[in-house]
Formats: structure tokens, C-alpha cells, sequence
């Protein structure tokens, strides 16, 4: 392992470089956030295992390699990001490339009037008014070190602003993907979704890799959902399997708000999520619902924190993993219920299945309450797929094979099924099967 | 076409099946009395595949071939068909892709062609209508929330989907009320032909007046003690099975 210092002085000193690829960006009103970032980045330490948050996840492997912030533009024709499209997504796209908004790729054609889909890079050179009031307000870099690292070198993403009472009625299709091949870049897509009062949006956040290699994606989304606004988020993490990825997801839900966030992981060879939701008002509601299928050693790891600050407000969080070979998962979920949030109800559950004999989960849920009339309740399962249905569904002709990618599906069926946008479900779907190799008939 | 030789079997090192004969020909229906415990649903397990049970002695040969050594999916393409004591609740499946996969998977071995949906939906009403299943039941997951008479009959309606060469019931009816119980005999003798056998376990003899059999078993201690005809039955409703054991204990100390 290189020296972790020599790593952090190597991020540092590619500070400079990356000053001067702003031009005049540099004198915009967030520059004085960056400085700050970048001196609690030089402040902070990497995680340990010896840190009760990373006690099962340790980012040794991550440390191994220098990771170049990736500052140029890369182009990339229609025809090359062309599979990664849902065919009835593709009235409304929004294309990143190694954390580069993409103008020439993007195309929002089915959104109401006055709804702003546009690059974080442009925003912050017009000074836009929503970068001033929300940027950096909801993912604290204060005590998180790949915050600080992303705050740091905040230079473009995605911004989306529904204004009031807006409905967009297609779903947003982001796709962030990387074109890496020996380059090892750091990628740091940043991202800001604003939903005003009453309005309502989908919004999928689709990681993708054109390549193989081995590059690091740290993203961090905030999201604000006003007073009665409907946010449907979607994630769909299919990094390169050599790839990195730390992603965080800041929420801020106002008065009667709806969020619903759905997560699919599939990729990387070293995942963290931390997604963190925080009830500002009453009669909020949240979902948090998640599938991750691990495979070879991969390193599945997520950290959820609702907040249940105010009260009248509901939680629903459901994860599922599915882990194969020797590959490793963590599930943490905190639900805190704070001393005035009355009448919450808090629902956490993560079951797992585990398909072989060295693949391992840690799943912890934590509950903490410090008020009186709450409903709250959680609870873990980690099993393997069950023998008497193994039996009974080889007993009517099916095979090995066949039964087991039937009982995973079926295992995986109450998430997908939750998923509102038909094209993801069917998608995921897709690739349950190709993965588990169900019989000619049910693909 | 089967023919079962000295099978002794045992699961965690307890003998439970201790030198079971039996020959069954097809067109014949057989019937396995016996007491509880006394290795039915062993044997009936057994005959499907089911791993956990050790053969330590014996061999059995389906049509010519061992079929111990073959898998629980490779014995139910051949024609083997267990419908099950306890059927499983397999939440997230449901019984129409349980079953459209089941008889594609076994056409395909036999070289068939896969049914298309239109075939699919034509055979499944008319079987369900058969066993009387509620058409609604279908695209629920499969037994799941089922009561105890629709999980039976679930299976008896597989069987008639499936239409296997050796169908095995393994205590189909316990638990049956008598309606339930016609529907299920009803299912059987419809599929019931020259060119099949039917191995019906039972601990009752209640349901061998809508399911006659040409021969009789009965199984105590991991063996046959007695076979005979149809009048085998009756005459262990009237006595009992004590009449058995005690035939078999004095075999014991003679």
C-alpha cells in the first residue's frame, strides 16, 4: 500500500491543476466553499476499519491507487451510449461523461416550460440563485472525508429545478458514465435537485462504464423536496466491476413531501452509499428501498440515516442483497426519532440471501428514539434459498439452475415490484435473469 | 415399470425403510397403507428425489432405468410425479410460470415442442375445471395463502397439467372434507390409464372408495408386512392396524 499521506498530498497538489482548469469559474461564489473543503480534506483522515461507521468496510484497496481528478471533457457519439438508453426513457436524457455535463447529448423534450435541466459547471458561472441557497447545505463536509474531497473539487453535474406546482410526467434519465481506460481518474459528478411546492418529478441516476477499468466515482447528490412535492428517485449503480464508488445522497424533505428512492447496485468493486434523509417538517413521508446482487469480491456497503426531526411523518425503508461467491455486504440503517417527533411511524427491513459459503453480510439496524407515541419497528433476515422450494421446484422438472433463478427472482420480486417506472423494473428484471440463467422459456 | 429391490433407507442415521419390495405395472393403481411413522412418506420422498434420505441397501428401476441415480428434475421429465404431503409456499412465484416452466422444461427433454401461450391457456382451464380450482388462484404464488383443501388440489391440478407416467400421492387426502375429497379422486381417475400407474399413499381408507385400487400395501416398520387386493383395505378399517402389528410382532418372535 502506497503511503495514505503520500495519497491525500497527491489529491492536494492536483488542487492547483484543477484551479486553474476553472478560469474565471474560480472568483464564482462558491469557490470560498471549495477552500473550505479542501482544508477540512486536508484536516480529516481516510477511514478505518477502527471507525465505527467503516468497521466492516475497509478502503485500503481504494488507497492503493492514485486517482487523477478528471478535468477535460470527453466526447462521445450517440451511438456509443446508445445501450445504456431505456427504449421508452429517451424523451427525457441527461448524459455526464467522466462527471462532464454533456450539452450535445442532453435532451429534455417531454418537461413543462420553466423546468431547468442544466450542467452544476453552468449554474455556477451565472451565479445561479439555487446554487447560492442550496449547494453544500445538506451534505455536511464537515466530519465526512469524500464530502470534503467532492466539495473540494466541485466542478460540474447535474441541477434540476421543478418550479412550484410543476408535474413532469416522463422520468429523467442521467446517465453518468465513465470512459476510463488505464487513466485511473477520480470521478466527482455533484449534483442538486430541487423540487419546489407541489411539484413532481422521477429522477434516475443511472452509473454506467463504457470500459473496464479502474477509476473512482465519488458523487454526491442533494436533494431538496418542497412543501407537497412527489420526488420519485431511481439509482441503478453498474460501475465497472475494477471501479470504486462512494456515493451520497442528502435529502431534505419540507411539509407533507413525498420521497421515494429505490437503489439497484450491481457494480463496482468497492460501493459505500451513504444516503441520508431528514424530515424538516410534519406529515413527511420517505422511502428507502434497495436490491444489491454481489458477486466475486465485491464489497457491497450502505449506510442509511433518516431523521425524523419533526412529527406526523413515515418511514419505509426495505433492502435486499443477494450475495454470491465471496463477496462481502454491509447494511446499516439508522432511524432517529427525535424527542418532539410524535406519531412517527419508522418501518425498517433488510433481508438477505446468502448463495454460497464464503459471501458474508453485516447488517445492522439502529433504532433511536427519544420520543413516547412512535411506531417503529425493523428487522434483518440472512438465509440461503430455501430447500423445500428448491425441492418441490426440481420435483416438477425444473433444474438446478432454473429453481434457483426462480426463487431469486422471487426473493428479489417485492423490490422490483415497488419500482414505479415500468422500464426500469423490466430492466432489472433482465438482468436477474441474465445473471442466474433461468430456463429458454421464462426470459 | 417399477420395481423396487430390498430398499433400505435412513436420514440422520435412523433406519427408516428396512427392505421394502415392490413391483407396479402399468394401468395398475396401488395403494400404501399403513400406520404413522411407519416410512410411507419416506418412501413416496424417495421415489421423487429427495436428497436428504440415505440409501444404504437396494436399488429401484424405473423403466428399465436406476433411478437412484438420477436428479429430482431428470425423474419427474421421465414421468415421475409427487404431489406433495405438505406442498411448499413459494412467495413471488406464481403457480401459472410454476407451471408453464414445469411442462416446458419437460417437453424440452423429451424433445417436444414449448406450448405456446394460447396451448397453455386452453390446457390450464380445462384443468382447473377438472379439480374445480378457482381460475384466481393461478397467478397468485404458488400455495401461498392457500387453505389446506386448495394446496391438495393445487397439486392434483399440476398433476393433471403434467400428466406423468407414475403419479405418486403422498397422504392427498388427510385432512380432505368429502367434497374435496371427490374433486381429488375425480382428478385421478380422469388422468388414470392403460399406460400409467398411480401409487396412492394413505393412512385412511376413506378415499380408496373413489380411487380403486387393484392392490393393497401395507407398510409397518419400514416394511411391507401384507399386500392384497382392494378387500386389504376394508378389512384394516374394520380391524385396525393393531390386526398388522401384531401379525408382524409374532413374524418377530417366531
Amino acid at each position: 500500500m502506497n503511503d495514505i499521506k503520500e495519497i491525500k498530498n497527491q489529491y492536494l497538489k492536483s488542487y492547483e491543476l484543477f484551479e486553474n482548469s476553472l478560469n474565471g469559474e474560480r472568483f464564482s461564489s462558491i469557490n470560498g466553499i471549495r477552500k473550505e473543503a479542501l482544508s477540512k480534506f486536508s484536516d480529516l483522515s481516510f477511514p478505518t476499519v477502527k471507525d465505527e461507521e467503516w468497521k466492516y468496510t475497509s478502503i485500503a484497496p481504494l488507497l492503493e491507487h492514485n486517482f487523477i481528478p478528471s478535468f477535460d471533457k470527453k466526447h462521445l457519439t450517440k451511438n456509443q451510449i446508445k445501450k445504456f438508453l431505456f427504449e421508452s426513457l429517451e424523451s427525457n436524457v441527461v448524459v455526464v461523461i467522466n462527471g462532464h455535463f454533456s450539452e450535445e447529448l442532453t435532451n429534455i423534450n417531454k418537461a413543462p416550460d420553466g423546468i431547468e435541466v442544466s450542467s452544476i459547471a453552468k449554474a455556477i458561472s451565472l451565479n445561479s440563485p439555487l446554487i447560492g441557497k442550496h449547494f453544500g447545505k445538506y451534505a455536511d463536509f464537515s466530519k465526512h472525508i469524500f464530502t470534503s474531497l467532492s466539495t473540494a473539487f466541485t466542478k460540474d453535474g447535474v441541477l434540476i429545478h421543478i418550479p412550484e406546482s410543476k408535474i413532469v410526467d416522463q422520468p429523467i434519465h442521467i446517465l453518468f458514465i465513465t470512459s476510463s481506460e488505464n487513466e485511473k481518474l477520480l470521478i466527482q459528478p455533484r449534483n442538486l435537485f430541487v423540487a419546489e411546492k407541489n411539484s413532481q418529478v422521477t429522477i434516475i441516476e443511472h452509473f454506467v462504464s463504457i470500459n473496464s477499468g479502474i477509476y473512482f466515482t465519488n458523487t454526491v447528490t442533494e436533494i431538496v423536496v418542497g412543501e407537497n412535492a412527489v420526488v420519485d428517485h431511481l439509482r441503478i449503480q453498474e460501475e465497472s466491476k475494477s471501479a470504486f464508488h462512494i456515493g451520497r445522497m442528502d435529502i431534505d424533505q419540507e411539509r407533507s413531501s413525498n420521497f421515494s428512492s429505490h437503489f439497484i447496485s450491481l457494480g463496482a468493486s468497492l460501493t459505500r452509499n451513504d444516503f441520508n434523509s431528514k424530515f424538516n417538517d410534519e406529515g413527511g413521508e420517505c422511502k428507502l428501498n434497495g436490491l444489491f446482487l454481489t458477486e466475486n469480491n465485491q464489497l457491497f456497503d450502505v449506510h442509511t440515516l433518516i431523521d425524523h426531526a419533526k412529527p406526523h411523518c413515515n418511514s419505509h425503508e426495505h433492502y435486499k442483497g443477494i450475495l454470491n461467491h465471496a463477496s462481502r455486504g454491509v447494511f446499516n440503517g439508522k432511524v432517529i426519532v427525535r424527542p418532539d417527533a410524535q406519531k412517527t411511524n419508522a418501518f425498517q427491513e433488510n433481508n438477505n440471501i446468502i448463495l454460497s459459503q464464503e459471501a458474508l453480510i453485516n447488517t445492522k439496524p439502529q433504532l433511536e428514539i427519544f420520543a413516547d407515541d412512535v411506531k417503529c419497528s425493523h428487522g434483518a433476515t440472512i438465509g440461503q434459498l430455501n430447500k423445500d422450494a428448491l425441492f418441490y421446484l426440481k420435483s416438477r422438472g425444473l433444474g438446478n439452475e432454473a429453481a434457483r433463478a426462480i426463487l431469486i427472482h422471487a426473493f428479489a420480486s417485492d423490490v422490483i415490484q415497488s419500482v414505479k417506472v415500468k422500464a426500469v423494473r423490466n430492466y432489472i428484471e433482465e438482468i436477474l435473469s441474465g445473471k442466474f440463467n433461468p430456463p429458454e422459456e421464462s426470459k | 415399470m417399477l420395481e423396487i429391490k430390498n430398499l433400505h433407507a435412513s436420514i440422520d442415521g435412523k433406519k427408516i425403510l428396512k427392505g421394502i419390495n415392490l413391483k407396479i405395472n402399468t394401468g395398475e393403481v396401488h395403494a400404501i397403507m399403513g400406520p404413522n411413522g411407519s416410512g410411507k412418506s419416506t418412501l413416496a420422498q424417495i421415489l421423487a428425489g429427495r436428497e436428504d434420505y440415505e440409501i444404504t441397501k437396494g436399488e429401484i428401476i424405473y423403466e428399465g432405468k436406476n433411478l437412484l441415480e438420477m436428479s429430482p428434475e431428470d425423474r419427474a421429465r421421465e414421468g415421475i410425479f409427487l404431489a406433495f404431503q405438505y406442498p411448499v409456499e413459494i412467495p413471488g412465484v406464481s403457480n401459472t410460470n410454476l407451471l408453464k416452466t414445469a411442462l416446458n422444461e419437460i417437453r424440452k427433454y423429451r424433445g417436444l415442442e414449448e406450448v405456446d401461450a394460447m396451448e397453455f391457456l386452453s390446457l390450464i382451464k380445462e384443468k382447473t375445471k377438472l379439480v374445480e380450482l378457482d381460475q384466481q388462484l393461478l397467478s397468485r404464488s404458488v400455495n401461498e395463502g392457500f387453505s389446506g383443501g386448495e394446496k391438495k388440489r393445487n397439486e392434483i391440478f399440476q398433476m393433471a397439467v403434467l400428466e406423468p407416467k407414475l403419479a405418486i400421492l403422498d397422504e392427498t387426502d388427510s385432512g380432505l372434507d368429502i367434497d374435496a375429497l371427490k374433486i381429488v379422486a375425480k382428478g385421478v381417475n380422469t388422468i388414470k390409464s392403460k399406460d400409467n400407474a398411480v401409487v396412492v399413499v394413505t393412512h385412511y381408507q376413506r378415499l380408496l372408495n373413489y380411487i380403486i385400487p387393484d392392490f393393497v400395501h401395507v407398510l409397518y416398520q419400514g416394511q411391507i408386512v401384507k399386500s392384497g387386493g382392494k378387500e386389504l383395505a376394508f378389512e384394516l378399517e374394520e380391524k385396525g392396524y393393531d390386526w398388522v402389528k401384531e401379525e408382524k410382532n409374532e413374524l418377530v418372535t417366531n
